[in-house]
């Protein structure tokens, strides 16, 4: 066999279950340490990318809404860090780019939209302070106050346009532990994804007024107990960094499996997602954790278009067309394992890894099932769980056969997380349907029916049930 | 900014035979009273007595008084004590935080921004 991880270039892998089941959901931080997703009301989004620019003219054309996206999230951070508070800088962001929609289409675009945007942005914002003196004078005091207790630090590097890009600092106050796990994403997408808030709410398949009191609920918090704009010292950084790509992972996640709605996958937010962990690699360099995220997700985002058959029915990663997963996102995805590597691995570098082992493979018959294994090894020393054994278990009954993964399984069944995690019923379900053990494959398939979360999924356990239990016995 | 770090201790009285946890004794809390001092951000701070000396008051509409004994903690966490201290934000407060001893062995700190008017 042969050794564990740490070679790159042959390492691919991922994080699937790797059983028959299907593709399971992601490794680690799965479904189970999802952010609570709020079982709201569900009024199912299309999974289309939702429009974008609220006020569009229609001759603003394409490249306003390009620069839109890019301009967003870093005109924000800027003015957070200039004005320190978040909702003036939310205001006159959006002033801004209306004032850009009014413009730009009759002027042309300027050459550096964004220090135009940002010219426009602090003009604003000055307006709104004259007019409003006390709250002027208060966000003032605030400054001098903050500066008094820690100079600002420079600014990272500016870009292009001369103008720093601030949005590390965002990252870290989105994902701030003192704020509620379910916010955090939504903060996210709504500050450097730049989603509106009934975008964010469609995101996470709630009603528009309830995400519009919890963003209003988070950003309050970080006003009022001060939650700071900075990037945390190098030596807090092992300790915050993981916060963040968790938020990020969590957002991928819910776009892979939904946990409601009538489709698999949710495109928009499995991309939302994409971007964030580009714009986070481009402002991390350096991080290996953060290339290895992005690697994970490009990987795992490569097999979209054969996750889902004709009718968005689901499809086993052992039945996809290999032909339709996205060759340039694996190579993408492929490039940045290595940088993963390229040092003591860190989770998810290891599920990069995996995910690339699979990536590579022409069929699960060829599929190097030993160095998964090996991996999942690996993964379970660096970042212990039940639902890293689960995943293991049914690489190592892909390598051994169904019995051996079995085994694995039901030594897992006391584990309280799994319990009520579909994913693990499923497995175990599938394997005992391979050892001919037909009674209590329905049992299990039936329990996983309870859990499943969107409709796809359930179709799936439903056919697989009917296959076992011939209707003529009801 | 002023925050309140509200001190609570594990349970009202320790298990028989259980030992103070690690880096919760007498000397940690002094050398942390003294490191909040000299970092120049104290505001206030005081250890709370005993709960069973605690005494609850209630107005009623009439302006009637109800004294009663009490409270008494429902759940294992008592407010033991607290500090005020004055940092720029947040993360400044909870690294102080982490570092009481009141933070440990089972007990918590909870972190209030004290309300500027």
């Amino acid at each position: 066999m042969k050794k564990p991880a740490a070679t790159p270039a042959r390492t691919p892998m991922e994080p699937q279950t790797a059983a028959p089941v299907e593709e399971a959901p992601a490794t680690t931080p799965a479904r189970t340490l999802m952010e609570p997703q709020t079982a709201a009301p569900v009024e199912e989004a299309p999974a289309t990318t939702p429009a974008r620019t609220p006020t569009t003219k229609p001759q603003a054309g394409a490249s306003v809404e390009a620069v839109f996206r890019e301009e967003h999230g870093r005109l924000l951070a800027a003015l957070v860090r200039r004005f320190g508070d978040l909702d003036l800088a939310e205001e006159v962001t959006a002033d801004a780019l209306e004032a850009a929609l009014v413009h730009w289409p009759v002027d042309g675009v300027p050459a550096r939209p964004g220090a135009w945007l940002m010219t426009t942005a602090r003009r604003r914002a000055v307006d709104r302070l004259r007019r409003d003196q006390a709250y002027a004078a208060r966000l003032a005091l605030l400054h001098v106050e903050a500066e008094r207790a820690a100079p600002a630090p420079p600014a990272d590097a500016a870009d292009a346009d001369g103008l720093p890009d601030e949005r590390l600092q965002l990252f870290f106050t989105c994902s701030h532990p003192a704020l509620a796990a379910e916010d955090r994403g939504a903060l996210m997408l709504r500050c450097l994804a730049g989603l509106s808030t009934p975008e964010v709410a469609r995101a996470f398949l709630v009603p528009a007024p309830t995400m519009a009191k919890r963003i209003v609920r988070a950003k309050k918090k970080i006003r009022e107990a001060r939650v700071p704009f900075r990037v945390p010292d190098a030596d807090e950084l092992p300790e915050r960094l993981p916060g963040v790509l968790q938020v990020i992972y969590s957002i991928f996640t819910e776009g892979y499996a939904a946990s409601s709605g009538p489709h698999l996958q949710r495109l928009d937010l499995a991309e939302e997602a994409i971007r964030l962990a580009r714009i986070l690699r481009r402002l991390l360099p350096a991080e290996r954790e953060v290339a290895g995220l992005l690697a994970l997700l490009l990987l795992i985002h490569a097999r979209r278009a054969a996750r889902t058959g004709p009718e968005g029915e689901l499809v086993l990663l052992e039945e996809q067309d290999r032909g339709r997963w996205d060759r340039s996102m694996i190579e993408e995805g492929l490039a940045l394992v290595p940088v993963a590597l390229a040092g003591p691995p860190g989770p998810y570098g290891v599920q990069a890894a995996i995910a690339a082992l699979h990536d590579e493979a022409a069929n699960v018959a060829t599929t190097d099932w030993p160095q998964i294994v090996a991996l999942y090894d690996v993964l379970l020393a660096l970042a212990p769980s039940p639902v890293v054994e689960l995943n293991r278990a049914a690489a190592v009954a892909l390598r051994d056969g169904p019995e051996q993964g079995l085994a694995l399984l039901d030594a897992l069944a006391g584990e309280p997380r799994l319990r009520e995690y579909a994913p693990y019923l499923t497995a175990r379900a599938d394997l005992l349907e391979r050892l001919g053990r037909r009674a209590e494959a329905a049992t299990a398939y039936r329990e996983a029916l309870r859990l499943v979360g969107n409709d796809p999924e359930r179709a799936h356990l439903r056919r697989r049930l009917s296959a076992l239990e011939p209707p003529d016995l009801a | 900014m002023k925050y309140m770090l509200m001190i609570n201790s594990a349970a009202t009285e320790p298990e028989p035979g259980a030992f103070p946890a690690e880096g919760c004794e007498v000397s940690d809390w002094m050398a942390y009273d003294k490191a909040v001092k000299e970092a120049g951000i104290f505001v206030a701070g005081n250890s709370l007595a005993d709960l069973t000396t605690a005494t609850t008051v209630r107005v009623g509409p009439g302006g009637e008084r109800t004294v009663t004994d009490g409270p008494f903690a429902e759940t294992r966490e008592v407010l033991g004590g607290y500090y005020v201290i004055d940092v720029p934000d947040l993360d400044v407060a909870l690294d102080w935080a982490a570092r009481c001893p009141g933070a440990r062995g089972g007990g918590s700190i909870v972190v209030r921004p004290v309300a500027e008017f």
